[in-house]
């Protein structure tokens, strides 16, 4: 029988604040998981810590709810040891891109064949409302005693210099579209990311639902509301690497996108390269047998106990009498 | 002084092939049926600061390091000024001629702590050196050999021979040619010896090449030089016993991949890196035949991360999936590590830490000796959640640790700690081959399908407190884990009852560790039951202790030993039954404050009576420790001894 958005939810009460971006992106990943027909035992979600880290919780599938800022290396350490899992790493904002930005960047070396959804609200939600990395210079959401110090980190072109070879934005209220960039996240060969546009209605009063939608720009014309996100794929935009040669122009007209804000934020595929091997295809360079006998796979002992493994040729080396 | 060993120490600096040297000069020994126990000391330095290997030979097994040198081979001026009163009357020193007139004050890396202490005990020694010679020349009255060599004359006798004059590629020879020089004043064979330099460089002939002639060389100047001057000659002898030579490192990593880890992580760090980089040149390994069907090879992925935060974390993430998984680090490393540890706990993971200890707090003495971190190790992170601790104290422990590690923690579902100190992780030594028919995989509660058809309860509530556990990916099944206190299936709750009985849960598994692991694996004992001093350590020291107590004995002492091999959960009734009926106890470890005593009394309530510590940096040797058990035995001794040895 297929598999209907509905069976990948839990009995667990969703405590997110009402109008959460959060309920779209959890949303948006039940359809495309249900989309994808992918049976709950190969899927493994994996959160850091904060509001999006509740996750995995709602999501009939393993749930490995971890700690601030390492999601990656809890679902890096599981994909290696078995390659056959649907990873999908859920991080924050805050998570993600300042106490894990380390494993961000050089996640992004790996290319390991994961999905990474990032919750980008601009805010520590969690802890009542603190700036986070993404928050722009000098804002002063409402929950912050002084304006923004820092400026905002733009994970995109983080992304973009840090080697992930997938690389997109949603939106938490486009439900619709934002499966579908995690659909192509999970279905591209490699490291893919996928920043979420995710107004938090509690503590960001400025980057809100109302302002992603422009409803302070009204068009005379038509006396509708002109949103500030357009889509990257409805402008003719191209990112798809399709071989060396077209790398660096990528990388590139990427870029360029990636520092629009403001009044134009584009959503949609900034990047996409599958022409580099995966991390998989690098360790069975290696070890050719990594991808029939992963890890995980490999039977280590015997049924009287007795290990699989054979020293005799390593012991060998170091034998001396 | 155990007069049937002799002890080689060669010294250089880092960088100029002290290690080959010392290699070579092991295996040769092995080879020709004595005993070796070689201890590696250097600084934290890729190029130029002094470092050295003290080798213990013998015809039986050795496994401590003493305070005296026989033969002291060296490199440069440096080796000579650190070590010239090592040197036991009637030994010998090798030196390159050519450093003679160098004058003390103006060797460079020479530190002032050092020169300092040098100028008091020299003056109190009344010796009165400017130069290196006159160093040499005051030893010589003490009945101590000079073989002042000319190094570069002989190196370019070599060059000539086969046509080589760049003198870099020369001076790499220096090495071997003392090593020559050494062999030959022993009047060792030489056939063993070239053996070793074919075995060691194997895989560079042009060096084997080269590094023959530089034999030839040394052996024909000993003989027209300093033909039969030297008194001590090292004779080979007949043994049947299959003996490996080892490292620390090289017995954790095979036990290992006995043991069935099929993922390791680490960032790189001092002194625990060589075990990764030797299990990542051996990340395909043979199978044994008609195990699993056609299969031949076996493998382990080892991951280099990016923080040592990442590999812990990493580790847990690759063994939820269902694969043996552990990572090696050092103090520093597991300091930020601490965190996933907790995580570990609280979720119930099997993942193993390979804890190299060396000296503390903080970067401390990157690469020394210390037993520092036995309370961290034990009590690391925020909370209270079950591990074990255990602690190796020889090579041959580390093996056989290193397999039982991964048992205990699929078994009793909780994070293993396995110290390591640093003095057994870079020491060398020969010893019988592990035998591998002993290791048994017991990998407890862990199923591979669940066909049940109630709910998958990660965190089932039982009478033990384990759950059956199910790897990520297992069919008809899913679980949730969280480093929030959870229910059965591992969702977050805050529910006063059921936290109380998760920690219940989780905490009655340490009882079921302390019920259930035999004795046997938890202390060893030595010597006789009843004694007037009974010893209490862990890790390293052992090799010292049981030394000394063999000397002890047979001046007709008698002295008893109790090593603790698990530290947590503690094995505390029989340590107290142990301690209640012995005589005098003694505490001997290698930190400041005794952590080992503190636990005992924290556990027992027993205090010991004597402390016999060292947290210089260099580990114990024997000869120190049976100096420091004798005192205490006549009645001499201040209730606390800390040992100064070491150069």
């Amino acid at each position: 029988m297929a598999l209907k958005m509905t069976d990948y939810r839990t009995k667990v009460f969703v405590d997110w604040c009402p109008g959460c971006g959060d309920y779209g992106i959890l949303a948006a990943l039940q359809m495309t998981l249900a989309e994808l027909q992918l049976p709950h035992y190969k899927v493994a979600v994996f959160s850091g810590i904060g509001c999006h880290a509740k996750m995995p919780h709602f999501i009939n599938a393993y749930g490995i709810h971890t700690l601030h800022g390492r999601t990656l290396p809890f679902a890096i350490g599981a994909k290696l040891a078995n390659p056959e899992l649907e990873v999908i790493a859920v991080g924050g904002d805050g998570d993600g891109l300042g106490i894990g930005v380390g494993h961000f960047v050089n996640t992004g070396r790996r290319n390991i064949d994961i999905t990474y959804l990032i919750h980008d609200n601009g805010v520590y939600g969690l802890t009542k409302g603190q700036a986070s990395p993404t928050l722009k210079l000098g804002l002063q959401t409402k929950s912050l005693p002084k304006p923004n110090i820092n400026d905002g980190i733009n994970p995109i072109a983080l992304a973009l210099t840090s080697g992930y070879t997938f690389i997109a934005r949603g939106y938490a209220y486009d439900v619709r579209h934002l499966k579908e960039m995690i659909k192509k996240g999970m279905q591209h060969r490699g490291l893919a990311l996928i920043v979420v546009l995710q107004p938090c209605p509690t503590y960001n009063d400025i980057n809100t639902k109302e302002w992603y939608s422009g409803e302070d720009r009204m068009d005379p014309a038509t006396g509708k509301a002109v949103s500030r996100l357009y889509k990257l794929e409805e402008t003719g935009y191209d990112p798809v690497v399709r071989g060396p040669e077209e790398e660096m122009s990528k990388i590139v007209s990427a870029f360029e996108r990636a520092r629009e804000w403001g009044d134009r934020i584009p959503i949609g595929v900034f990047y996409q390269n599958e022409t580099l091997p995966t991390y998989e295809d690098r360790i069975s360079k290696r070890i050719p047998h990594y991808g029939q006998k992963p890890p995980a796979k490999q039977k280590i002992c015997k049924d009287d106990g007795a290990p699989t493994a054979n020293l005799a040729a390593l012991l060998e080396e170091l034998i001396v009498t | 002084m155990a007069s049937q060993d002799f002890v080689w120490m060669i010294g250089g600096p880092q960088g100029s092939g002290v290690d080959s040297a010392a290699n070579i000069f092991a295996r040769a020994c092995c080879y020709g049926g004595l005993h070796v126990y070689g201890e590696r000391e250097y600084h934290s330095n890729i190029k130029g600061l002094h470092s050295y290997f003290h080798m213990r030979i013998s015809k039986r097994e050795v496994r401590s390091r003493v305070d005296f040198v026989n033969l002291l081979c060296t490199f440069d001026a440096e080796s000579v000024v650190r070590h010239v009163w090592d040197v036991a009357p009637k030994g010998g020193i090798i030196c390159d001629e050519a450093i003679l007139n160098t004058k003390i004050m103006n060797i460079p890396t020479l530190p002032p702590p050092f020169l300092a202490e040098f100028q008091k005990t020299a003056e109190k020694k009344e010796v009165e050196a400017r130069t290196v010679s006159d160093l040499l020349k005051d030893a010589e009255r003490t009945n101590v050999r000079i073989y002042a060599v000319p190094y570069m004359e002989l190196l370019k006798d070599i060059a000539k021979q086969i046509d080589e004059e760049r003198l870099s590629k020369l001076t790499r020879m220096i090495n071997v040619l003392s090593l020559g020089i050494s062999f030959g004043l022993l009047d060792f064979d030489k056939a063993m010896v070239k053996k070793a330099v074919s075995m060691v460089f194997a895989k560079k002939p042009r060096i084997i090449v080269m590094n023959m002639l530089a034999l030839d060389k040394a052996y024909e100047y000993v003989e027209q030089e300093f033909g039969g001057d030297f008194g001590y000659k090292l004779e080979t002898v007949q043994t049947d016993e299959k003996r490996i030579l080892v490292s620390g490192f090289e017995a954790v990593a095979l036990g290992k991949l006995l043991g069935g880890c099929r993922v390791q992580t680490y960032y790189p760090i001092t002194p625990a890196a060589d075990e990764s980089v030797y299990l990542e040149a051996n990340e395909i390994f043979d199978l044994v035949q008609g195990t699993s069907g056609e299969e031949k090879e076996g493998s382990i992925v080892v991951m280099q991360t990016e923080d040592e935060i990442a590999a812990i974390n990493m580790a847990s993430g690759a063994a939820l999936a269902g694969a043996r998984t552990a990572t090696s680090t050092s103090g520093p490393g597991f300091s930020l590590m601490v965190e996933g540890l907790g995580w570990a706990g609280m979720n119930e993971v099997p993942v193993v830490i390979n804890y190299y200890q060396r000296g503390a707090p903080s970067t401390g003495l990157p690469t020394r000796h210390g037993q520092d971190d036995l309370k961290f190790a034990i009590h690391a992170s925020h909370g209270e959640f079950p591990r074990i601790v255990l602690a190796s104290g020889d090579t041959e422990e580390c093996f056989y640790d290193a397999i039982r590690a991964f048992n205990y923690a699929e078994k009793y579902q909780m994070p293993v700690i396995h110290l390591i100190d640093k003095a057994i992780a870079n020491s060398t030594r020969s010893c019988k081959i592990f035998d591998t028919s002993r290791a048994k995989i017991d990998r407890g509660q862990l199923r591979f399908q669940w066909e049940k058809t109630d709910r998958y309860k990660r965190f089932e509530f039982t009478e033990s407190g384990i759950s059956p556990r199910i790897p990520l990916g297992t069919p008809n099944a899913v679980f949730w884990n969280t480093g929030n206190e959870h229910d059965e299936f591992g969702h977050t709750s805050e529910e006063p009852l059921n936290r109380t009985r998760m920690m219940e849960k989780r905490m009655r598994k340490l009882e079921l560790v302390d019920r259930e692991i035999p004795i046997e694996e938890r202390v060893s004992f030595f010597g006789a039951p009843e004694a007037s001093v009974t010893i209490v350590s862990w890790g390293s020291p052992k090799g010292a202790i049981l030394d000394a107590m063999k000397r002890l004995s047979q001046e007709g002492w008698k002295v008893n030993f109790l090593q603790i091999r698990m530290v947590h959960p503690f094995p505390k009734e029989h340590v107290s039954e142990v301690l209640n009926r012995a005589g005098k106890r003694i505490d001997v470890e290698m930190n400041y404050s005794g952590q080992l005593a503190s636990i005992i009394r924290e556990q027992t309530g027993v205090v010991m009576d004597n402390y016999v510590l060292k947290y210089s940096g260099l580990p114990m040797s024997s000869d120190e420790v049976y100096n420091a058990i004798k005192l205490i035995l006549q009645e001499k001794a201040p209730k606390r001894q800390v040992l100064p040895h070491g150069s």
